[in-house]
């Protein structure tokens, strides 16, 4: 685990501070009171890549004090179409390294956390736990349980989003009214819904979808407007269309239902029916 | 009772590439059949085994997901919308 420490953010916003972050300070919907929120709010993105990018430079950009990233992949030049954290001279770095760079050069006042490594049953409680809120980036669906199933444990909201080549989805999740198991049971069997890797997905399509979560996550922090809580949006790029579904809290969840028969976090590999390329890209 | 059906990008290699399309019936497994006799192959996508609708795919009649209404036996009116909406994980 890389660790890039910035001071401690004080309680009162410095001139710096004031200057760079004026332009939504002068917005009473964040003010200075939200903005001392966004400085010490902790954001765990998972996945530093399509949906990871967009996500992690806005809020940076916005001020959320810290910023945790989990990847364990290295960036590839196919990544650059859409990984906007990263650039030419990147390829063969980590993606770690590479995102902590680029959001410390847009802003130095982030604390950004870097776990170089696949996050997993062993090590998902003491990631997640030491963050506010998770924003899901994950390219597959064993991850997407795992990350699900920590959240709902830990009682975390999960910013989720997933993209398929012109079409993305993005909903939250808030402790409490329902996850990502209530609105889809089970994954799919391996190979059954080919990846961004097989099916190829437009480069500004992430980046739409991981804005989105950018907003929501911002708006959970400065506990303002309507989060798509109970609600999961649906983004068709090729006839420019955004509908919506309703998302509802199943009592019979095996999780975060009535009578739960999960309560610890399982071998995700086995319950989506086998190993799977997990690179979180 | 013809209904106007919204199919995801990952089903559109069954419906020639189209987005919307028209099927009939009076309740949901009807407008899956007449789905499948125009484009075949499709119900084996929405229905697993048991003839359920796979845990992997929604089904929603006026964007409320049908296993909070009548499942398969939920009925169709005139002027409904029925979109299908599968799992994706790219990221």
């Amino acid at each position: 685990m890389a660790v890039e420490t910035n001071a401690a953010q004080p309680n009162t916003l410095t001139f710096d501070q004031i200057r760079r972050y004026q332009r939504q300070i002068i917005m009473p919907e964040v003010g200075s009171i939200g903005q001392r929120k966004l400085l010490n709010a902790k954001v765990l993105l998972i996945g530093a890549g399509g949906l990871g990018s967009p996500a992690a430079l806005y809020l940076a950009a916005a001020g959320v004090g810290t910023v945790g990233i989990v990847d364990f992949d290295v960036v590839d030049e196919s990544n650059l179409h859409r990984q906007i954290l990263h650039g030419q001279s990147d390829v063969g770095r980590t993606k770690v390294d590479s995102a902590a760079d680029t959001l410390r050069e847009i802003n130095p006042d982030v604390q950004v956390i870097g776990f170089n490594e696949p996050i997993s049953s062993e090590n998902a409680f003491e990631i997640i736990g030491q963050f506010d809120i998770v924003v899901n980036g994950s390219d597959n669906f064993p991850t997407r349980y795992l990350v699900n199933d920590t959240c709902v444990l830990l009682k975390k909201p999960l910013v989720d989003g997933s993209i398929f080549r012109f079409e993305g989805q993005a909903t939250v999740y808030v402790p409490g009214s329902g996850c990502y198991r209530c609105v889809f049971p089970s994954p799919p069997p391996p190979g059954a819904v080919p990846s961004c890797a097989e099916a190829g997905v437009l480069g500004v399509l992430p980046g739409i979808i991981g804005s989105i979560q950018a907003v929501e996550t911002m708006k959970l922090i400065l506990n303002q407007g309507e989060s798509l809580q109970n609600r999961l949006l649906i983004f068709d790029s090729l006839p420019m269309e955004f509908r919506e579904v309703r998302v509802r809290r199943d009592p019979n969840c095996p999780i975060c239902g009535d009578e739960p028969t999960i309560t610890e976090l399982i071998d995700y590999e086995a319950f989506c029916g086998g190993p799977e390329a997990s690179a979180l890209s | 009772m013809s209904i106007e059906v919204r199919v995801p990008t990952v089903l559109r290699k069954h419906t020639a590439g189209a987005r919307l399309v028209q099927a009939d019936g009076a309740n949901v497994a009807a407008v899956i059949d007449s789905l499948e006799h125009q484009y075949p192959g499709l119900r084996d996508e929405l229905l697993a085994e048991d003839g359920q609708v796979r845990q992997f795919v929604n089904i929603y009649v006026n964007d409320e997901d049908i296993r909070y209404l009548d499942r398969l036996q939920t009925r169709i009116a005139d002027g409904d919308s029925l979109a299908i909406l599968p799992a994706v994980a790219g990221g």
